[in-house]
């Protein structure tokens, strides 16, 4: 693949700028091996997250390009030859070092979730297609790709009113659960901010996993909210039976 | 920061870091190994490295990552340049019998195992040899590939295509058609995939009691990868899994009751301070090399010296090696500051990777035999000598010591309830017990 021309962000929580690097490629190289080979010939204190190497463990995620993208999953070969490719920390959360970033806000939202609470006596073998469901959304590594690319959280700064498509992704398991015995409606519209999201679909486009997350998880999801507070009849019954 | 504590348990994972082609993530440093060692733990079994045999192997940034064992459960078989299904040339004499022995009764067995769901027991034919265990499975591949038999990346082939429709495939083998297919732009439908063997396990780890999970050293437990003792010489497919639940809750309760009756903890202020001055020196050291460069050099030094195969003049060229590496270290320099710094965090790994390094090829050299995952070249097959040993690596007076030490026996109330469970046949009680 011979020499590639790398622009990667260095900085802090106090600013930074992006550094050039020349590198000389190898066939078969991702992203991430570019990243490693830096590290490893021309800047050791270069600061990134990885683990697996094969996208199961959602740890490499930045900004290639400007696209949300996993490092370990993006190969070179996909670049033209001779173009600058510019590698940036995830924008949504605050950075730590270079392409390291402080995704804890996640870890926040995810208590806020009542956890899966089967109902009581439920029997514990459901139809195929019930499985099939669920099993979409389990999929989900976590990489928090769809929260970055989000423009709730990335440009309105709504951390803290809405969760974000990983956590309507994870409410969307748990509700369609066939056996979880709880409702979480009126989190999804009052404490989750569901009602921000204007499905313009950039989390299903970002997701490694390639779940539906906003045509499986968020729509079917906004249609509860909507059922169970804005549906006309059920306002007008409620009023005359006094529910 | 320091973390005043009674008792300690240690569960680090394993060593795969210290081996150029590895399955494992960047955290496999051998640190808990060494921790413990210099700590006065005694460590166990470390000659034993189980070898996956199906790893990736091409394109090079993919070389190592695990290739599941379940392609080989789902049907899958392995050829070499030849086309040919070589496993059943390598059926040693311990499997002899026990697996089909031609293509036509390994296939039958596949038909109505695997593709009809029939019930293992009832079904006449004998399974395939691709299923024996990974070590037998790894050293047929190794040779496969050193005899010339190998494909142009240097593996051989793993071939899920031509045994089950492309539906089948991406339905039980999800995970491993993407990675093929992103990584490497081969369709595990049609075409097969090329593996290598790759470093995957650490039997050998802290020596701890089967009880209580702790150490020689009060206080201090281990659990999961970095304890010895639980897989032999050979861990099975999803063991260590098990192994992770039952031991770490074990290691929990008893570091937790441990703690209640102990003393607080003294801390040497000096130590400390001489701790943190190490810790610091590659900052302070001017102009020295970068830890990554010595860090692949150790990873060559353990390939040649203590991989797959090992041989006497390969081992002590081996800890020559790593004398060397051990100087180059004390020099060794990092830039930056001390935050989410990878070439320092590398730098300070490596002084526990070495450690663990040599502790490895000294346990390979003592054990003059061929055992599980510990294949030597000039001492192959089974040693009468070594049938009941273990040998314990440990530090006296600054030095590496190695002992043998006799396994302990399998207490007799327990044999018998293995043997009336069938968790233990009888005629391989009796050879455990030297009577047959």
């Amino acid at each position: 693949m011979g020499q590639v021309h790398m622009r990667v962000y260095r900085g802090n929580s106090e600013g930074g700028q992006f550094k050039d690097y020349q590198v000389e490629a190898e066939e078969g190289m991702v992203v991430l091996d570019v990243i490693h080979k830096i590290q490893a010939t021309q800047s050791s204190d270069l600061a990134c997250r990885w683990n697996c190497k094969a996208g199961k463990c959602g740890s490499c995620s930045a900004e290639v390009n400007g696209k949300p993208r996993l490092m370990c999953m993006t190969r070179m070969n996909e670049f033209k030859e001779g173009a600058t490719i510019t590698v940036a920390p995830m924008k949504t959360f605050p950075l730590m070092k270079d392409l390291a970033t402080d995704v804890s806000y996640n870890y926040q939202v995810n208590k806020r979730i009542p956890p899966f609470t089967p109902k009581e006596g439920a029997a514990w073998s459901w139809e195929q297609e019930d499985v099939d469901r669920v099993q979409e959304f389990r999929k989900c590594i976590e990489c928090f790709l769809c929260q970055d690319t989000c423009h709730v959280l990335r440009d309105h700064d709504k951390m803290g009113k809405f969760a974000g498509p990983r956590f309507f992704v994870r409410i969307a398991s748990l509700e369609m659960h066939p056996i979880d015995a709880l409702d979480r409606t009126e989190l999804l519209k009052n404490e989750h901010g569901l009602g921000l999201c204007n499905i313009t679909k950039c989390c299903t486009e970002v997701c490694p996993e390639s779940i539906h997350i906003t045509d499986n998880a968020i729509i079917p999801l906004k249609e509860r909210v909507v059922d169970k507070y804005y549906d006309p009849l059920r306002i007008l019954w409620n009023k005359v039976f006094g529910k | 920061m320091l973390f005043k504590a009674k008792s300690v348990i240690v569960s680090t994972g394993g060593i795969g870091k210290l081996y150029f082609v590895n399955s494992n993530s960047w955290e496999c440093t051998a640190d808990g190994f060494a921790l413990g060692y210099l700590a006065g733990a005694e460590l166990a079994d470390m000659e034993y490295i189980q070898f996956h045999p199906t790893g990736m192997c091409w394109p090079p940034s993919v070389r190592g990552i695990l290739i599941t064992e379940g392609v080989r459960g789902e049907g899958g078989v392995l050829k070499n340049n030849k086309g040919e299904r070589f496993m059943f040339k390598y059926i040693p004499p311990k499997y002899q019998g026990k697996y089909a022995d031609t293509e036509a009764e390994a296939n039958a067995w596949f038909q109505k195992v695997v593709v009809e769901g029939q019930k293992e027991e009832g079904v006449k034919e004998r399974k395939p040899p691709e299923l024996m265990s990974r070590d037998v499975v790894a050293r047929a591949l190794w040779t496969e590939i050193k005899e010339g038999r190998g494909m142009e990346h240097g593996g051989v082939h793993l071939d899920i295509a031509s045994r089950r429709t492309p539906e089948d495939i991406k339905k039980k083998l999800p995970s491993m058609y993407h990675q093929f297919k992103q990584l490497a732009d081969v369709d595990i439908t049609k075409v097969p995939m090329e593996i290598s063997p790759t470093c995957h396990y650490m039997m050998g780890g802290l020596k701890v009691d089967p009880e209580t999970q702790m150490s020689n050293v009060p206080g201090l437990f281990a659990a999961g990868e970095c304890s010895a003792g639980m897989h032999g010489s050979n861990r099975l497919g999803g063991n260590s899994l098990s192994d992770l639940v039952v031991f770490g809750k074990l290691a929990g309760e008893h570091a937790a009751a441990y703690a209640k009756k102990a003393a607080a903890p003294k801390i040497d202020e000096s130590k400390l301070s001489e701790l943190n001055k190490e810790m610091n020196r590659p900052f302070e050291n001017q102009g020295g090399e970068v830890s990554y460069k010595i860090l692949a050099d150790l990873q060559q030094v353990m390939e040649k010296g203590a991989g797959m195969y090992r041989e006497e003049a390969l081992l002590e060229q081996g800890l020559k090696d790593l004398e060397g590496l051990k100087k180059r270290l004390e020099k060794v320099s990092a830039e930056g500051n001390r935050m989410f710094n990878p070439g320092w965090h590398v730098a300070l790994d490596l002084r526990n990777m070495l450690a663990v390094g040599e502790a490895i090829m000294r346990a390979a050299k003592e054990r003059k035999e061929s055992r599980g995952g510990h294949t030597r070249t000039d001492y192959t097959g089974y040693a009468k000598e070594f049938a009941k040993k273990r040998i314990l690596v440990r530090q006296k007076g600054g030095k590496m010591e190695i002992l043998r030490e006799d396994l302990p026996q399998i207490p007799k109330e327990l044999e018998e309830e293995l043997v009336s469970d069938h968790l233990l046949k009888p005629e391989i009680l009796k050879q455990l017990r030297g009577e047959a």
